[in-house]
């Protein structure tokens, strides 16, 4: 209860946005244009409600976004900006106003604050930087992709965090030549590679296809041959008598297996 | 393609290759720029994990299990009654490409059993990694074994093609080598990784006047000794492995646990227990060597031929030689603060930057993460609270042990009494 008074009486204004980084530099602008004092970032819908506080409905607007991005990027630096932009795809609850405060001190301050981890705002935003990064590397490694009879490499995924924007260079490079999508099922889009540049895509497939689980007339005729033998291969390499299956598990944690061609047969 | 046959030789193939250990898909430079297939830069990644924990980054398979030689640790070995295969060389290349485009793995581990000689077998590993990379523009990761006795002009291809290249020695010591491997010649293993190393000079120089120089094994040589088949001492492997890494400036020697495989009255029984603890205690020796400025000679010796399997040989090191110890960790240079039991590479560069800004005490120190489990006996910092007890290495000993939970602990307490 003390923790809601206090909210109560400290914001004084809520300023709501649509959930997209762009939004969120439209919102951060709109603080520092109307001279805010105590403010709450928060998406549009969100559950959050703080009762007397004044709502200002921040307008997405991609110039503005990235003129704030570009100001940012002068006055804050690359690392800085990354750590802001990789920290706010963990879609943490909050993670808005921690990254205002960390905005805040990094314009105040008169060096570089992305190692300054003394401060509770930096250390936070840090700690999310990991665990977003250790995210990207698990989706690079965990992507699996099936060929569809469109030659399209497809792979669906739902990762902890919204990390697609990040693993799209690494996929881009990699797979120059060949047509991918990756498929971000909780999030509901995609990214898509047509042999020229990655686009994003707004995508909603039906829940009951089940993926997984190669459904009828998606896939190439190879296909799901090549699922076998990767499956197969999979399990030659096992060495029966050095099986630890808490190191196992440890490295590849259960809520992915869903996704692992190799791993589904032990669900 | 017949996916019947693919199969099964994929299983026999797959299996025999299942104990070569290394997985690393790491340290090459290979980009993508002709908008073609794969790259291998920096960073490898591991795309699965086995059951036992190992990663699974390369497709690694045999081009056959057919092999003119006997050496009894080895299942592949001519008098083992198994069934045997041979992979086309198109076949080895389709697998790579298909199971690379769903993103199964960083590249291929290819290695083989002799057939016919040397030659033979090495060109057709070099054939296959060629045909990844000029007919499929394959930029991805190719790791191919070494055959001893092969020629000067086949080595001399493999690198052009190859991001790794390896040739297991398996067996540390020549007298092991002898009983084992009768027919096989310790010199046989060294001259292609001496051939193989003059190259990488080679390339490097002429890098440096002549930028278009091909890339030769841009992610160098290693090598694999088997731990426990010949009753060697810890001591004669590390002293072998210390020899690599000088001499043939070897980026990795792997230690593989002998699993067994094949009765034979050489080797230890079927059923014996893979000496897991025994290459983990190697592995660290070895971190040690290549990251901490050990020299081997200060781990094990004449007196010490094999490491402690009870505590980890940086400990064991340090219980040994306390009139070392304890040291200021305000004030050590890099070479002591690495010295330090349970304090890791990462830790010592934490503790040399933020040192800068004020003198640690023990709670900045936990603050940095730094395990303080084993280093308290043998730090000091800027607090009057420390280790003042004049305590001997066996009391040292004790008090760590007692209050480890080592994931080996199980294995070891049965067959050694901690305390007694």
């Amino acid at each position: 209860m003390y923790s809601d008074s206090l909210n109560l009486n400290l914001t004084d204004c809520i300023l709501e946005y649509d959930g997209s980084f762009d939004g969120f530099l439209c919102a951060v602008h709109e603080f520092y244009l109307l001279k805010l004092n105590q403010v709450e970032i928060q998406k549009e819908g969100s559950a959050q409600v703080a009762l007397f506080a004044k709502r200002i409905k921040v307008i997405t607007q991609l110039p503005l976004a990235e003129k704030v991005w570009k100001r940012f990027k002068i006055r804050i630096g690359g690392s800085g900006c990354s750590q802001i932009f990789r920290a706010f795809l963990s879609e943490e609850i909050g993670v808005e106003n921690t990254l205002l405060r960390y905005i805040q001190h990094a314009l105040s301050a008169t060096r570089p604050i992305h190692s300054d981890f003394s401060h509770p705002d930096v250390l936070k935003v840090s700690q999310m930087v990991k665990s977003v990064g250790r995210e990207k590397h698990r989706m690079e490694a965990f992507v699996r992709f099936r060929r569809t009879k469109d030659g399209i490499y497809f792979a669906h995924i739902a990762p902890d965090f919204n990390v697609l924007p990040l693993i799209s260079k690494h996929f881009q490079e990699r797979y120059a030549d060949q047509k991918w999508m990756i498929y971000d099922e909780n999030r509901h889009y995609a990214l898509y590679y047509d042999l020229n540049k990655v686009e994003v895509v707004e995508l909603r497939l039906k829940e009951k296809l089940e993926l997984h689980k190669n459904p009828e007339g998606i896939y190439d005729e190879q296909e799901i041959e090549f699922q076998e033998l990767w499956k197969d291969y999979f399990k030659s390499t096992n060495i029966k008598s050095r099986r630890n299956d808490k190191l196992h598990t440890q490295h590849v944690p259960k809520r992915y297996w869903r996704y692992l061609t190799e791993k589904l047969s032990d669900i | 393609m017949s996916f019947d046959r693919i199969k099964e030789k994929l299983n026999i193939l797959a299996d025999a290759a299942k104990y070569d250990v290394s997985c690393s898909s790491s340290g090459s430079k290979r980009t993508n720029k002709e908008k073609s297939l794969g790259n291998s830069s920096g960073m490898g990644i591991c795309h699965s994990y086995t059951e036992d924990g190992r990663c699974v980054s390369l497709l690694k398979i045999l081009m056959t299990n057919h092999c003119i030689f006997d050496c009894a640790y080895c299942v592949t070995r001519r008098s083992n009654d198994i069934k045997r295969a041979a992979f086309k060389i198109q076949e080895v290349v389709d697998l790579t490409i298909n199971f690379y485009r769903r993103n199964y793995i960083e590249g291929l581990f290819l290695s083989s059993g002799i057939f016919k000689d040397a030659d033979y077998t090495m060109e057709r590993l070099v054939a296959v990694a060629k045909k990844l990379r000029l007919e499929e523009k394959f930029n991805g990761y190719i790791h191919l074994k070494s055959i001893p006795g092969a020629s000067d002009e086949l080595m001399r291809e493999a690198g052009l093609y190859a991001d790794r290249l390896s040739v297991n020695i398996e067996i540390p010591t020549v007298s092991g080598l002898k009983l084992l491997a009768p027919e096989k010649d310790h010199k046989d293993f060294l001259k292609p990784m001496e051939k193989v190393k003059n190259e990488i000079i080679q390339y490097k120089s002429e890098k440096k006047i002549i930028k278009s120089t091909p890339k030769y094994a841009p992610a160098g040589q290693s090598t694999q000794m088997i731990v426990g088949a010949t009753g060697e001492t810890d001591q004669q492997i590390l002293l072998t492995s210390a020899y690599f890494y000088k001499e043939f400036n070897l980026k990795r020697v792997y230690y593989s646990g002998y699993v067994p495989v094949i009765a034979d009255e050489r080797l230890p029984q079927l059923g014996t227990q893979v000496p897991m603890l025994r290459e983990n205690r190697l592995y660290q020796t070895d971190w040690l060597m290549r990251f901490y400025g050990f020299d081997v000679r200060e781990i094990v010796d004449k007196n010490n031929p094999n490491l402690d399997l009870e505590v980890d040989p940086k400990l064991a090191w340090a219980l040994r030689n306390l009139h070392e110890f304890p040291v200021n960790i305000n004030k050590a240079d890099k070479f002591m603060l690495l010295r330090i039991p349970g304090v890791g590479v990462k830790s010592v560069s934490k503790i040399i930057k933020a040192r800068r800004f004020r003198k640690l005490n023990w709670q900045h120190l936990a603050k940095l993460g730094i395990a303080s489990n084993r280093a308290k006996y043998f730090i000091t910092c800027e607090s009057s609270e420390f280790e003042k007890r004049d305590l001997t290495a066996e009391q040292i000993r004790g008090f760590i042990l007692q209050n480890s939970s080592s994931k080996f602990r199980k294995l070891v307490s049965p067959q050694l009494n901690v305390f007694g």
